[in-house]
């Protein structure tokens, strides 16, 4: 087995730093960076009208009627005079703010069909349509940046994943560290409740189980002799956004620490659940309202465990595609086309919204429905991959997003 | 022969790990048949060892890296104090300052250990796991794959304690499912794992050559559990002396050292000089001093006695049958084990010939390792990634190849009721990522069937979502219970 050998500059900067320079990515590192990058993919398709509102668009009241975020009277949260910010994310605001936060609007993947599961293999896969790749493009871009690197240290340059399960984005020859959370993603109530109901009609000792653990939640539940605490199984809980938000801000929270770690991967992927609003979206208050407030102090956790390695991180929230423009029969909103891209980090050139606005009347909206994709996801994409963590424009096309040569990465998105 | 798809999809939950796309319809004509004709597969019970360790190999191999890493510290240490330089102090404490406050204000979130390279111990676990549960998936019926993890478990060990834990069922207990009792019990009790797990590797003779020069002497553990757990079952009529002497009598079943022998180490040895000399008597009955045979013929004996078929009898009938086994089927086992000499292969089809192999109520539940099976099945999967699926069984409260005690993980409904909210979680997960691509009235009709109520069909068909009718499937009582 090789023994390591020491450079000089490795025994300058200490020991604690000694992994911290093989994972680097190759020119940041000769920048004297330590560039990281964290992709949370939100799985159903979030309403990017409902999380930022275009409410300096005069069409825009009309097409979402009391629904719709306003300027006044709900008080959204003001951007840049045309767009403002769901309300119930202060602290993207305060990125905003502090120049840490970029919106892009109107943009979407290749994709213009509506199925979740084809969305989400081109959003994660990086191929113009859906495929069977079983890799991501953010996995292929480590991969590039290997390509002349001299020998790796044992833990190598790996991406990591948060969660139950590894996202196909994280996916691909790099073997994936993945870390799973103590908890996985809480089950909603009217399920807990349909299988309560169901094991009442068909199974008393089910249902008997299922009772104690619902009625007892607040109180230990009991334990059997040599059962320790934390191998009980979790309460079901009724009234789960609190089980949402705390969720959230486990797994979101577990990245930024792995991300701060002087030794850790630095670029990883999570995927957080529950964005596909048809009914009663309540994106005032309400449902979306709630999901976004979670994913608001999901990104307060990264940033609290980052520390100081905040200042060198982007993190890309990225959705397979947008909802409706307008509200349907049931009060949400359904499979649609373009949406927000949400960028949060210290080290972007924020404060902006990056929009080439396609209007809501009803002909600028693709096929008479959907917020009209104006802005390549992949040219957001690329931009981050290219400026922040130094992928070569000829990899990009070529590796990271096949087929992607007509779309050039976007300019200036970091310092 | 009328078609019985509702006793084909029964015994296939029962005594296999639930349907794959397919299988009730092929064996509809005569489920028991199908169980039986299990049996009769040549090799039945073995898996390919292909790409896998041997117990001796893997042992070699992790002796050897822990004393390679263990240089690898040492030389770190000793290249930190000759660097200590004004510089690296200087850029040291800059470090530290700056990652203070991170740990101050990450106070909240539970720390994730960070990925460390796999060491080849983890890898040869997951090889192990692998081809465990891909032999489950692959399995036509499953019955075979089932009494392989019936044994398993009857004669747990755990990967803390031995690295051999993986080889140790392809080498002591499959050979030996369908075999006879006795072989089986003999393969257990000399295997390095398990000699490992209940220390008997260091276990040595008062009045052994090195008992007199050590100063040292008995460990009884493997000797008691023999005796309580593997063959005759507590409070069976064995006493203290008993067990006192049964350890005498495996003194110096030990296995060679790797750190001795790096080219043959890791394997069973007996050696002489930590073995109790003279006679024995165990059970009222006396056994002469013949070296390692002296152990031999007291397992043999054990593996022959009539409260060890009776406790393996009941033992069966509570794992595939009920919590309160049926008499009737414990006496119908425990007179097969004993007329033909703990013949494995007769047990197995009085099992599922019986009566009661074929009762329509389903009392038990599923273990959570099963249930993952049956739906991984009725997926069509026929292979696992192991490094998702241990951390899924670990949550669920059943960690692959660490059972809480030497009597494995428990059998009876009470304890793993206990899990049934991890598995509602476990089964949103699942569904929360399966629900685009799999149709849960599709899943219901392969696995389930003609076993599935009137409720399930309507839960699961008038769920809200896909991904809610899957959960409800995956949640229902029929889908829980053998």
């Amino acid at each position: 087995m090789a023994i390591h050998q020491a450079t000089r500059r490795e025994l300058l900067a200490g020991s604690g730093a000694l992994f911290a320079w093989a994972f680097a990515p190759k020119l940041a590192r000769a920048e004297g960076r330590d560039p990281r990058f964290l992709t949370i993919v939100l799985r159903g398709a979030l309403d990017g009208l409902a999380a930022v509102a275009p409410v300096g668009d005069s069409d825009w009241i009309k097409l979402r009627g009391d629904k719709a975020l306003k300027a006044e009277g709900n008080s959204a949260l003001a951007l840049d005079g045309f767009f403002a910010l769901n309300p119930a994310m202060p602290n993207l605001h305060r990125f905003y703010g502090a120049g840490q936060a970029i919106v892009v609007h109107a943009a979407a993947t290749p994709y213009r069909e509506r199925s979740h599961f084809d969305g989400q293999d081109v959003l994660e896969s990086g191929y113009p349509r859906p495929t069977k790749v079983d890799s991501g493009w953010l996995n292929r871009a480590l991969g590039a940046l290997e390509a002349g690197e001299r020998a790796q240290t044992p833990n190598g340059r790996r991406p990591f994943a948060v969660g139950p399960v590894t996202p196909l984005v994280v996916r691909g020859p790099a073997t994936v560290f993945s870390w799973v959370p103590p908890r996985l993603p809480p089950v909603a109530d009217e399920t807990a409740m349909r299988l309560l109901d169901l094991y009442r009609h068909t199974d008393p000792e089910l249902a008997q189980v299922m009772e104690d653990r619902m009625g007892l939640a607040p109180l230990a539940p009991p334990r059997p002799a040599g059962v320790r605490p934390q191998d009980m199984g979790p309460a079901v809980q009724l009234g789960n956004i609190n089980l949402i938000k705390g969720y959230f801000a486990e797994v979101a929270g577990a990245a930024g620490k792995v991300l701060a770690n002087a030794d850790g991967p630095r670029v990883g992927a999570l995927a957080l659940d529950g964005w596909d609003t048809h009914a009663n979206e309540g994106a005032v208050t309400g449902r979306l309202s709630n999901l976004l407030g979670a994913l608001d102090g999901a990104l307060a956790a990264i940033e609290q465990n980052m520390g100081p390695a905040w200042r060198e991180t982007v993190v890309a929230l990225v959705t397979e595609f947008g909802r409706t423009a307008r509200i349907n029969g049931t009060d949400g909103t359904d499979h649609g086309t373009a949406t927000v891209a949400l960028l949060v980090g210290g080290a972007l050139k924020g404060g902006r919204v990056i929009a080439d606005w396609p209007g809501l009347k009803e002909a600028d909206l693709h096929e008479k429905r959907d917020l009209k994709a104006t802005t390549d996801l992949r040219a957001v994409l690329k931009g981050l991959l290219r400026d922040h963590l130094r992928v070569e424009d000829r990899a990009l096309a070529a590796r990271v997003f096949p087929g992607s040569d007509g779309v050039r990465a976007m300019e200036g998105l970091t310092g | 022969m009328a078609l019985d798809p509702r006793g084909a999809a029964l015994a296939l939950h029962r005594f296999g790990f639930g349907p794959r796309p397919g299988s009730i319809k092929a064996i509809a004509v005569d489920p028991t048949a199908a169980l039986v004709a299990d049996l009769d597969r040549p090799n039945a019970g073995e898996i390919s060892s292909a790409g896998l360790l041997s117990s001796g190999a893997i042992n070699r191999a992790t002796v050897q890296f822990n004393a390679e890493r263990l240089a690898r510290e040492r030389l770190e240490t000793r290249r930190k104090e000759e660097a200590k330089t004004a510089a690296e102090a200087a850029a040291v404490a800059g470090q530290m300052a700056a990652g203070a406050g991170a740990m101050e204000a990450a106070a909240k979130t539970p720390d994730p250990k960070l990925p460390q390279p796999e060491t080849p111990m983890l890898t040869n676990l997951f090889a192990e796991a692998k081809a465990h549960f891909d032999a489950a998936l692959r399995a036509e019926t499953g019955f075979v794959e089932r009494l392989v993890w019936f044994w398993a478990n009857h004669f747990c060990v755990n990967v803390d304690a031995t690295v051999a834990a993986g080889a140790y069922l392809r080498e002591a207990i499959r050979p030996h499912v369908l075999g006879r009792f006795a072989d089986m019990l003999q393969a257990v009790e000399s295997h390095p794992a398990m000699l490992l797990y209940l220390d008997n590797v260091t276990s040595m003779g008062p009045m052994s050559v090195a008992g007199i020069i050590q100063s040292r002497g008995l460990n009884e553990n493997l000797a008691r559990e023999i005796l309580e757990l593997h063959t005759l079952g507590v409070r069976s009529g064995y006493d203290q002396q008993d067990v006192t002497n049964f350890a005498k009598v495996i003194t110096g079943w030990t296995i060679l050292n790797s750190g001795f022998d790096p080219e043959h180490g890791g394997v069973f040895l007996f050696h002489p000089r930590l073995h109790e000399p003279g006679p024995q008597t165990v059970l009222g009955k006396d056994y002469r001093d013949t070296g390692v045979t002296q152990g031999h013929a007291v397992l043999a004996d054990l593996a022959r006695h009539p409260a060890t078929a009776k406790h393996i009898a009941v033992k069966l009938a509570r794992h595939f049958i009920a919590d309160d086994p049926p008499p009737a089927l414990v006496e119908t086992l425990t007179r097969t084990f004993v007329e033909t000499d703990g013949d494995l292969w007769k047990v197995a089809k009085a099992l599922v010939t019986a009566p009661e192999a074929v009762a329509p109520e389903r009392t038990k539940i599923k273990r959570p390792s099963e249930w993952v099976m049956s739906y991984l099945r009725a997926e069509g999967f026929n292979m696992v990634d192991p490094r998702t699926l241990v951390p899924t069984l670990n949550r669920l409260g059943e960690p692959p190849g660490r059972p809480p005690s030497p009597k494995g993980f428990p059998d009876d409904n009470g304890a793993w009721l206990q899990n049934l909210s991890h598995r509602l979680d476990t089964a949103n997960a699942f569904a929360q990522n399966n629900a685009e691509r799999v149709d849960a009235k599709d899943l219901l009709e392969i696995a389930l069937g003609p076993l599935a109520s009137a409720e399930t069909r309507q839960a699961v068909a008038r769920a809200e979502s896909k991904q809610q009718s899957l959960t409800l499937l995956l949640m229902a009582p029929e889908f829980q219970r053998r």
